[in-house]
């Protein structure tokens, strides 16, 4: 249950291009065509996939103050929280360049799909938002974290998707001159934030007895906004087309 | 000014307007939206962009000619991220309070993409003065923008800057709230950052012709 609502929380409240804006970098420049689209967001989701746990064990076991304890009694003073930042990149980085070679040892066809956007992910601030955020919101276990950076490039992902599918359509419509490319991007984006901070009485809104059971029944709900909004861009960018 | 060739002072002031880095190059938008609720906090990370720019190019270009170009990412990672330990920690011990509501981002300087964007772009391929003025000029560029957004959002959405009430007491009814004024709550909120910065493209679009991109 707990993994669930982690999972479903990170995909849709806290989703990391819509709350905290994290990785518009490259969502903003990746994000032009949807098959592109679909590979950096596949690629991230594995990245945060594999980063998130790992980044949770180094923080568990060294950075944290006192973590330094299984070393010996006398280590308990230690404090290296201040190393994080540096650690933190330095696994991110290595990890994605790990990837890169076995991906490419293993599965040449993925990685011709993949291989352009696994370098650039490093650099990504959603990956390494992805372990500060697991820091600071202090989350529990291990598996926790895996839960909390597979739903998290899910968010990134679905996102992504949403974009560059708007951005297809939107070639068509006539929109002001210096608003076209960038700046229509980040209304729209910030139209489609709007949209998703509906999501944030998700977990809160319901009751503390409800709270057990109308949970997949909510899930099930959100499928359908999902469905529902998304058509409904697609509706609005139809009209635009026709008007046109 | 004596000390600045033509071509160095073209580094500094190209980025503050036609060639900026958010509006422009589409670099470093992350942290740009994520804090400028409140002016005060988009001083504090403009500046802290400012000193880990500045001091980052120095050091990458200085060392341009010492990294093998396969691991160059994880050099300036580390070289970036160690500056940003430093702000961090200044940051903690000067200003507690702040470094708490900025919280993780200022970790996220570190991927800031204008960083790594510039490091590759100029302080890898040009000399540390030269790197040194880029780098100014490219976080003053970011800054501006920053502070702008931090501008409109606080003054529409509480009514204050840097935390002073400039528009006059809201319960009091006195200043712009006697005339029926409200504050406008939205701008709090983070979506509204995103469509503040659009704005700002459209308007610095629309004055230059030459910025319009292809449909």
């Amino acid at each position: 249950m707990e993994h669930l609502e982690l999972f479903f929380k990170s995909i849709f409240i806290d989703n990391m291009v819509f709350a905290t804006f994290l990785g518009m970098c490259s969502y903003l420049a990746v994000s032009k065509k949807v098959t592109t689209a679909v590979g950096l967001g596949a690629a991230v989701i594995f990245v945060l996939a594999v980063t998130v746990p790992l980044n949770w064990l180094l923080d568990q076991y060294i950075l944290q103050p006192g973590a330094l304890i299984w070393l010996g009694p006398e280590y308990a003073e230690y404090d290296l929280s201040f190393l994080s930042f540096i650690l933190f990149i330095a696994t991110i980085a290595t990890m994605v360049q790990l990837v890169e070679i076995i991906v490419e040892k293993f599965s040449p066809s993925l990685y011709n799909s993949l291989g352009i956007f696994l370098p650039l992910i490093a650099v990504n601030c959603a990956i390494l938002g992805g372990s500060l955020f697991m820091q600071s919101r202090e989350i529990a276990t291990l598996g926790l974290a895996t839960t909390y950076g597979v739903g998290s490039g899910i968010g990134w992902f679905l996102a992504i998707l949403a974009i560059a599918a708007i951005r297809e359509k939107i070639r068509y419509s006539s929109i002001p001159a210096p608003l076209r490319g960038l700046g229509i991007t980040f209304i729209v984006t910030g139209l489609m934030a709007i949209g998703f901070m509906s999501f944030g009485g998700m977990l809160t809104g319901g009751e503390e007895e409800a709270k057990e059971a109308p949970k997949t029944e909510a899930v099930k709900v959100i499928k359908e906004e999902k469905a529902k909004e998304v058509k409904k861009e697609e509706l609005a960018n139809n009209t635009k087309e026709i008007q046109e | 000014m004596g000390l600045l060739s033509k071509k160095d002072a073209a580094l500094i002031t190209d980025p503050f307007a036609d060639n900026n880095p958010i509006t422009i190059q589409v670099l470093g938008i992350c942290s740009a939206l994520a804090i400028t609720a409140e002016l005060k906090a988009s001083i504090v990370m403009a500046i802290s962009v400012l000193f880990v720019m500045g001091a980052g190019n120095i050091v990458i270009s200085l060392m341009r000619n010492i990294i093998p170009s396969k691991i160059r990412i994880i050099a300036q990672l580390i070289v970036v991220a160690t500056l940003v330990i430093i702000v961090d920690l200044v940051l903690k011990a000067f200003q507690y309070e702040l470094s708490k509501t900025l919280g993780a981002f200022i970790g996220l300087i570190i991927t800031n993409c204008i960083i790594m964007g510039r490091f590759e772009a100029f302080a890898l391929a040009n000399g540390p003065w030269r790197s040194f003025l880029d780098g100014i000029g490219n976080a003053v560029g970011y800054g501006v923008i920053l502070i702008l957004v931090g501008f409109f959002r606080e003054l529409l959405g509480s009514g204050t800057l840097l935390g002073f009430p400039v528009l006059g007491d809201p319960i009091e009814k006195t200043g712009a709230y006697a005339f029926g004024y409200e504050n406008n709550g939205f701008m709090l909120l983070a979506p509204m950052a995103l469509i503040v910065v659009g704005i700002i493209i459209w308007v610095q679009r629309s004055r230059n012709e030459a910025l319009i991109e292809e449909n």
